[in-house]
């Protein structure tokens, strides 16, 4: 009896410091790329896929105003960014750096829409973001 | 001719007391008025905090105290988020409404201009407390520096609310 019951509380402290040290991600990155993947095949009947290369092109690259989406977020991803014109220091972009990214859909469509608006003065295409994030899984820490 | 000169004295004696008159006005309003109307609130620190603004107003830079400036200021600011010193800061309207509160309910008590200027940087406490009296105006160049809205640069304490002289340290 007294054996049974320690496995029960042992079950339970897993269960407990599981739900503990986990914090309770919406979605992994993964499955917001799978989310920007079904928009972008909605958006473009002769969608091929997205390509890290072209992200990484896309992230690195000014269009046409003063920033690129590296002036902030670095030429190098896995490292701790800072803000242009503020110098506020900004947490690594990659997921492998930085387990919070890519997991909170509300943030990741806010930003998307406000960043791109700063670089490129509209919105991004779905291929747009699934380059940049297929790109950002890439990176290693 | 002669008639602007018959009346010359007259004229020099009202011209003069307009004068004094006026600079009696702007003595007793200056010390009345502090900063011409334009300062800040006391206590520095809002008694309340809310999660929304700590969230959502400092990604970009510290969250400035809502004391730092006058409700009228806030709501400004609060009304062109999508065009705010040159980013995109839009929030959703639910978001907006609930930061605005918070703001103008915890905006400076002690700012009795009609002004609403858009940045703490701009208000004449802001200046006056950061002249060359106080600062060498070379320190506005430095890197580390960066924009004089870059209050964390000096005060340690910024994020807080804490703007206390003992928590003033100019970089190097
Ligand atoms: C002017 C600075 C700046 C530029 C340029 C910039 N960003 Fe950001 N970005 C930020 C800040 C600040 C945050 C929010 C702070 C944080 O999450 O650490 C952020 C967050 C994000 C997020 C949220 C990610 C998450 O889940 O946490 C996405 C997505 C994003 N940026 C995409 C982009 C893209 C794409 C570009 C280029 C088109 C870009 N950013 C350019 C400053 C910038
Ligand atoms: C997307 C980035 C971003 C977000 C989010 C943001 N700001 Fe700003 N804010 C800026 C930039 C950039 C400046 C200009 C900084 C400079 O001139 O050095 C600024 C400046 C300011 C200033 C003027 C500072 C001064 O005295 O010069 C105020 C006040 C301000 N922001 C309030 C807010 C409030 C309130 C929020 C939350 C609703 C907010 N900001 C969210 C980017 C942002
Ligand atoms: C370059 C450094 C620097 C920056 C940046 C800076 N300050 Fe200051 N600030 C000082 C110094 C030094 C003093 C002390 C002046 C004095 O001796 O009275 C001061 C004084 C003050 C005071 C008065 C403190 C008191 O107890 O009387 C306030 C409030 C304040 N600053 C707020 C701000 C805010 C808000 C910002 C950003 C919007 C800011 N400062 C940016 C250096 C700086």
């Amino acid at each position: 009896m007294f054996r049974e019951f320690n496995v029960t509380l042992v079950c339970a402290l897993v269960v407990v410091a599981g739900l503990i040290s986990s914090p309770a991600f919406a979605q992994t990155p993964e499955e917001a790329l799978a989310a920007i993947q079904s928009d972008a095949a909605k958006a473009a009947s002769d969608f091929k896929g997205f390509s890290a290369a072209r992200g990484e092109n896309f992230f690195k690259t000014k269009h046409g105003n003063e920033w690129s989406c590296a002036s902030c977020h670095t030429e190098n991803p896995a490292a701790p960014g800072k803000h242009a014109k503020t110098g506020k220091v900004i947490q690594p972009f990659a997921p492998s750096a930085n387990a919070e990214r890519f997991t909170d859909p509300g943030k990741v469509a806010k930003w998307f829409k406000r960043n791109c608006n700063d670089v490129l003065d509209r919105v991004c295409t779905p291929q747009e973001k699934g380059d940049v994030l297929a790109y950002l899984l890439t990176v290693k820490k | 001719m002669s008639k602007y000169y018959k009346n010359f004295p007259r004229r020099l004696v009202s011209a003069l007391l307009v004068m004094g008159a006026t600079m009696s006005i702007a003595q007793a309003g200056d010390r009345v008025e502090k900063y011409s109307g334009e300062n800040r609130g006391k206590p520095a620190q809002p008694s309340q905090v809310n999660a929304k603004f700590q969230q959502e107003c400092s990604t970009c830079h510290i969250a400035y105290s809502p004391g730092l400036l006058p409700a009228a200021s806030w709501r400004k600011v609060m009304s062109g988020l999508d065009k705010h010193f040159g980013s995109d800061a839009s929030l959703t309207d639910q978001e907006d409404k609930e930061i605005t509160a918070f703001l103008v309910n915890n905006a400076s008590n002690r700012w009795n201009a009609s002004t609403a200027p858009l940045r703490i940087t701009e208000t004449a406490w802001f200046k006056h407390k950061h002249d060359s009296h106080e600062i060498p105006q070379a320190i506005w160049k430095n890197p580390k520096v960066k924009s004089p809205a870059n209050c964390a640069a000096c005060h340690q304490q910024a994020d807080r609310g804490d703007f206390s002289e003992r928590n003033i340290k100019i970089p190097k």
